[in-house]
């Protein structure tokens, strides 16, 4: 045997007509941006390993006007503008040469927007004056100004850097991949884990942890109204749950937290935002290359797949943007990039290499062009791998893989016996130079000749114009009362079974989320492991010395003092959609909360950022932009909490053959990470034992504007969406210390569908009743309103004292109840099986007795049920002292 | 005596190797994890170890089926080493990926009683906490658990089926089977039994009782912090496993 292929036959069985037939195989069989087909027989598409490879193209643009220059960009889909372009011409006219087609998409890569940010870094002209680049005056701005001690490193390299513990340190990053999902959902979704997780190793970190949200249309849009080119939601969906849990799993990192959001704008532009958190010991991420280091390429071989990946994703999609960018789609290799994983740890505590980066977008073009920054650097491609023949130079050297890393050594051959022992591919490819000039050869011929100043600091900085926004929102259509004929209860399991609150726990268990030994909170925990949890926990594995686990164990069934990362993740899509700085402020103060209830320290938050939104030459696209960043800089310093990476996806807007644009509702993304100092003291997820007090930390009542409440009871009423919120800051502190000082049982964030939802999450969770009392009438603010700096928080009866002296913004709303109802006042009434049916779905199936865990005394025995508290009779509603200025 | 030590060999996506080896370091053994092409080169070889753990993960991508390819491995180039284990009376254990590749080795139930380990039942890659009812009282593995361990599955491929299981309960080669809290059996009940398996057998051993092998992930829940619950009664976890095994080579 010398060659293999697989195949996949259909059967299709009933009458069917031949255009059927064609619908059949292009809607739902069959993608053609990385699949053939036929009727009967398909001939094997073997790769050609005799194939020669293209010369290198010279191309004249010597004499090209400002529309020849723009014209080329887009016949050669470099996504240069024609201010680039006409540097890129004079940059070579005074060299009295014609650049290569190598040459210039190395330009066009290391020029794109999803190498260069040039819209994060261009100066915007707004209606309040000029912004001198949002990254430098927003994002960095916030970091600089808080000026946290945790933080070893901020937005200067594939990730951010924190303090962990005494030794160890955390890399957060959090990419976009949302392009190239749309076109091939499994692939795309696949690179993005596999992209993200090389971002940390491109620090010398270890992966410990995955993140994923994503961003989905309706399930139930009919097929025949999506345009040419655009696959059903459902089979995205299907497609990046399944990519994310193959690469995931493949590759041994827990999938620990993530979302999804279902609306109908993200029909055509589906987006899929990946984390990843690494551990490495403190000062062990070398990044000064030396003159005479050799170049070494690490990992997988080079193909097709991938070539000009960051060009593409920087760019609208269309119809035809499937037909011309399937090449730009890479194929994932998870096992490679795990002994990826094993060699650069391996390398890295003995000390083998002077400086690493990865292979992301513009492949060996932007690794190397990247680290020869200052020094230069010369490669040779015929010392490249390849996967088979036939390859352009210029394919070469911009081919992006996940699984492939470029590192500088200065003796190659213990790192290359490192790899082998690993069965991982490594070669020399050339050497750091010294003379400022990133050289690549192609056996004999140049093929890059270029000026390493040139190609990072030669583009023409980008001038944008922001137009006026407009947030105002109408006054809310009959304040106070729910829609005609709807009742409270309906609404409660109407928003249970919202697409973006409903249990997404039969996808969570595709992930594995266990691998590693480390994860401590779950994304679904509680008495039968089904209720959400708000954020989740992870002892990042090789942190704690095992002396530690052990001295442990000699206390039976105790839990280890061990320190935790925590994640927790914010978005705020509905309020988006009308005023963008008010929800950078809820999906920062969204992501604290999560982390706060699983343990996380507010005074020791970092944060990443990731935005996809729409085309920003849009003045009111970069509108919202800018207030959405202005947003994210004046909450991050109200929190105290610095961003230390993100990642931005703009141009997501797909565009009808008709020439209209459909732009994305802008989407924010905030990723918290902190630090839980001792695992054991983490609230549980849902309520624990029945007579305990429930108390709500912040006002009853919420905002009802571009609420959840809207979107389920027939759409948008007006009135104000929730507004950033300084005062709700304070709070999450306050519940912190009650955290640390052992008082809180359990805790869950008020988030989306406000107090009810949380409400019947808590009680769900924990399979007990709960009875509540906000208000003495509870109208739609009180039971769905939505707002910054809110939880429900049990608490042992013998512990209110100590817990409303601490947390002096809680009230005391009510109890657990041993029945199986959830009450609030006289307006909500339901039993945990009609949640379960709403939050589940129609599939739910009450657990067993056996398989709901009850409360636990110290050791470990089960307590005896407390004296039961009248469920039918309503709590009095109690104040837990000074109100601390901000309910109302 | 010293601490024996447990070879943990680690394929191209191997990936539950480290917490293996925390798990058999924290039952007193010391964990020596080579990847294998340093086997294949003689770097070290499994006589110079007391034990051999085949740790989780996607060995080869799971190409040609889950655990194939490191099955050949095992009766390939490492088949006179193992050998030599075994007949040196070596506890071993393969845990899911370890345990399919066992099975497609040959080496478990037996070679007389051939079983697979397929897709489950519904389909799915799953992770969740299941409890197992320990069974066989003549492995070293399972001989001395009181107790039902809790620990989550993580797999796709993890049915096991067998033309009749009649002669593995006879033989006493039943490990664990997948049960509840109380210690009776799942009853092919989803999701106590989560995959389909055929009498609910989440793990088997050989005719010796020295090799064991089993789909959970025992080395998952070794210390309590790594239980889901905090405030919830909790316990069963596995670090006994893990001690009988390092017992039976202390001698």
């Amino acid at each position: 045997v010398t060659a293999a292929t697989i195949g996949r036959r259909f059967f299709v069985y009933g009458e069917v007509g031949q255009a059927q037939l064609y619908e059949l195989v292009s809607r739902v069989l069959h993608n053609e941006v990385i699949e053939r087909w036929n009727f009967n027989q398909l001939a094997p598409g073997f790769t050609d390993d005799t194939a020669t490879a293209p010369l290198t193209e010279h191309v004249d643009i010597a004499s090209l006007d400002h529309d020849g220059l723009t014209e080329l960009s887009s016949t050669r889909r470099l996504g240069l503008t024609a201010d680039e372009m006409e540097a890129i011409q004079k940059w070579f006219n005074s060299n009295g040469r014609h650049p290569t087609d190598a040459e210039l998409e190395t330009l066009a890569q290391t020029w794109s927007e999803h190498c260069s940010h040039k819209t994060f870094r261009a100066t915007i002209d707004t209606p309040d004056g000029v912004v001198d680049g949002l990254l430098k005056t927003f994002l960095r701005g916030a970091t600089d100004a808080i000026a946290a001690p945790w933080v070893e490193s901020a937005f200067v390299d594939n990730a951010g850097i924190v303090r962990f513990d005494e030794t160890h340190d955390l890399a957060l990053k959090a990419e976009t991949h949302n392009h190239p999902s749309a076109l091939e959902p499994f692939g795309g979704a696949n690179t993005g884990v596999g992209g993200v997780v090389r971002d940390i190793l491109g620090v010398s970190a270890k992966p410990i942890a995955i993140t994923d949200i994503l961003c989905f249309g309706p399930d139930d849009v009919n097929s025949r109204s999506l345009p040419p080119g655009v696959l059903h939601p459902r089979r995205i969906r299907s497609g990046v749950i399944a990519g994310i849990a193959d690469y995931g799993n493949k590759i041994g990192v827990p999938n620990i937290a993530g979302a999804i959001f279902h609306d109908a704008s993200y029909t055509t532009t589906p987006l899929v935002f990946a984390g990843c958190i690494g551990l490495l010991p403190r000062g062990s991420n070398p990044t000064e290359p030396q003159v005479g280091d050799y170049v070494i390429v690490l990992g997988g071989k080079v193909g097709r797949d991938g070539v000009g990946g960051a060009t593409f994703s920087s760019q609208t999609m269309s119809n035809i943007t499937a037909e011309v960018a399937g090449s730009s789609v890479q194929i994932g290799d998870p096992v490679v990039e795990k002994g990826l994983i094993d060699v650069v740890v391996a390398a890295r505590d003995l000390g083998l290499y002077n400086a690493i980066t990865d292979c992301g977008a513009g492949g060996l073009s932007s690794a190397v062009g990247e680290m020869a920054d200052e020094l230069g650097a010369r490669v040779d491609l015929a010392a490249v791998p390849l996967k088979y023949a036939g390859l352009a130079p210029w394919e070469v050297w911009l081919s992006e893989a996940q699984e492939r890393m470029v590192v500088a050594c200065t003796d190659p051959e213990p790192l290359l016996a490192l790899a082998g022992r690993w069965e991982v591919e490594a070669h020399v490819i050339g050497h750091f130079t010294g003379d400022g000039r990133l050289t690549v050869v192609d056996g004999g011929e140049t093929i890059v000749d270029l000026d390493t100043d040139f190609l990072h600091n030669g583009r023409p900085p980008l001038r944008l114009a922001a137009g006026m926004l407009d947030t105002t929102r109408p006054p809310r259509t009959d304040p106070g009362r729910l829609p005609e004929g709807v009742t409270a209860n309906e609404a409660l399991l109407a928003l249970l079974a919202h697409p973006s609150i409903r249990s997404n726990e039969a996808v969570i268990r595709g992930y594995d989320h266990e691998v590693l030994g480390g994860t401590v909170v779950r994304p679904y925990g509680g008495a039968a492991l089904d209720g959400p949890a708000d954020g989740t926990a992870i002892i990042p594995p090789g942190s704690a010395p095992l002396e530690q686990e052990q001295s442990v164990l000699e206390q039976s069934e105790g839990h280890s003092k061990a320190r935790a990362a925590v994640v927790g993740i914010g978005a705020s899509i509905l309020v988006g959609r009308h005023d963008p700085e008010a929800m950078a402020w809820a999906a920062i103060d969204e992501a604290v909360r999560n982390a706060v209830v699983a343990g996380a320290d507010p005074r020791q938050l970092s944060l990443l950022d990731n935005f996809a939104w729409g085309n920003p030459h849009r003045p009111e696209a970069l509108a919202g932009l800018v207030a959405a960043c202005r947003g994210c800089h004046d909450a991050a310093i109200a929190h105290g909490a610095p961003f230390v990476s993100g990642k931005d996806s703009l141009f997501n807007e797909f565009v009808y053959e008709h020439g209209s644009p459909d732009p994305v509702t802008p989407t924010l993304i905030i990723t918290a990470v902190g630090i839980a100092e001792d695992v054991s003291l983490i609230p549980s997820t849902g309520v624990v034992a029945d007579g305990n007090d429930i108390w709500l930390i912040g006002p009853a009542p919420g905002h009802l504007g571009a609420s959840y409440l809207d979107e389920v009871t027939g759409g948008d009423r007006g009135g104000e969406v929730q507004p950033p919120d300084p005062g709700a800051v304070p709070r999450h502190g306050q519940l912190h210390r009650a955290i640390s000082s052992g008082l809180v049982q359990s805790a869950h964030d008020l988030s989306e569908g406000g107090l009810a939802v949380a409400a019947a999450e808590c009680a769900f969770a924990g399979r007990l009743g709960m009875t509540l009392s906000v208000a003495s009438t509870h109208g739609p603010a009180e039971l769905f309103g939505e707002g910054a700096g809110r939880y429900l928080v049990e608490v042992g009866p013998d512990d209110a004292d100590a817990f409303a002296e601490l947390v002096p913004s809680a009230t005391r709303v009510g109890w657990v109840t041993d029945d199986d109802r959830l009450r609030i006042g006289v307006e909500i009434d339901v039993s945990l099986d009609e949640i379960g049916e709403a939050y589940v779905g129609h599939h739910y199936q009450p657990a067993p007795a056996n398989l709901i865990a009850r409360a636990a005394t110290p050791d470990g025995i089960p307590a005896d049920a407390p004296e039961e508290p009248d469920s039918a009779t309503e709590p009095q509603v109690e104040s837990g002292g000074d109100e601390n200025g901000d309910d109302r | 005596m010293s601490r024996p030590s447990v070879l943990i060999p680690v394929a191209p996506g191997t990936n539950r190797n480290d917490e293996l080896a925390v798990a058999f370091e924290a039952a007193g053994a010391r964990a020596a994890q080579v990847p294998l092409e340093a086997l294949r080169t003689g770097e070290t070889a499994l006589t110079d170890h007391q034990m051999l753990a085949l740790p989780g993960g996607f060995s080869y991508g799971d190409a040609l089926g889950a655990g194939r390819l490191l099955g050949l491995d095992l009766t390939g180039w490492f088949h006179d080493q193992l050998h030599q284990g075994l007949e040196a009376e070596m506890p071993i254990i393969g845990i899911c990926n370890g345990f399919q590749a066992l099975v497609h080795a040959g080496l478990l139930p037996g070679s007389d009683l051939p079983a697979s380990l397929t897709d489950n039942d519904h389909g799915r890659f799953e992770c969740r906490w299941v409890w197992l009812q320990p069974a066989s009282k003549r492995s070293v593995w399972t001989a001395e658990l009181t107790e039902p361990l809790w620990c989550p599955v993580a797999h796709g491929e993890g049915r096991f089926l067998v033309d009749d299981p009649e002669p593995l309960v006879e033989g006493d080669q039943i490990a664990f089977r997948y049960g509840d809290p109380d210690g009776q059996q799942a009853h092919g009940v989803y999701p106590l039994n989560p995959n389909g398996s055929i009498d609910d057998i989440a793990g088997v051993t050989d005719a010796t009782g020295l090799v064991l092998g089993m789909m959970p992930h025992p080395e998952d829940h070794v210390f309590g912090r790594q239980s889901p619950h905090r405030r919830r009664v909790n316990g069963n976890r596995c670090l006994p496993l893990f001690e009988a095994g390092v017992r039976a080579v202390s001698g």
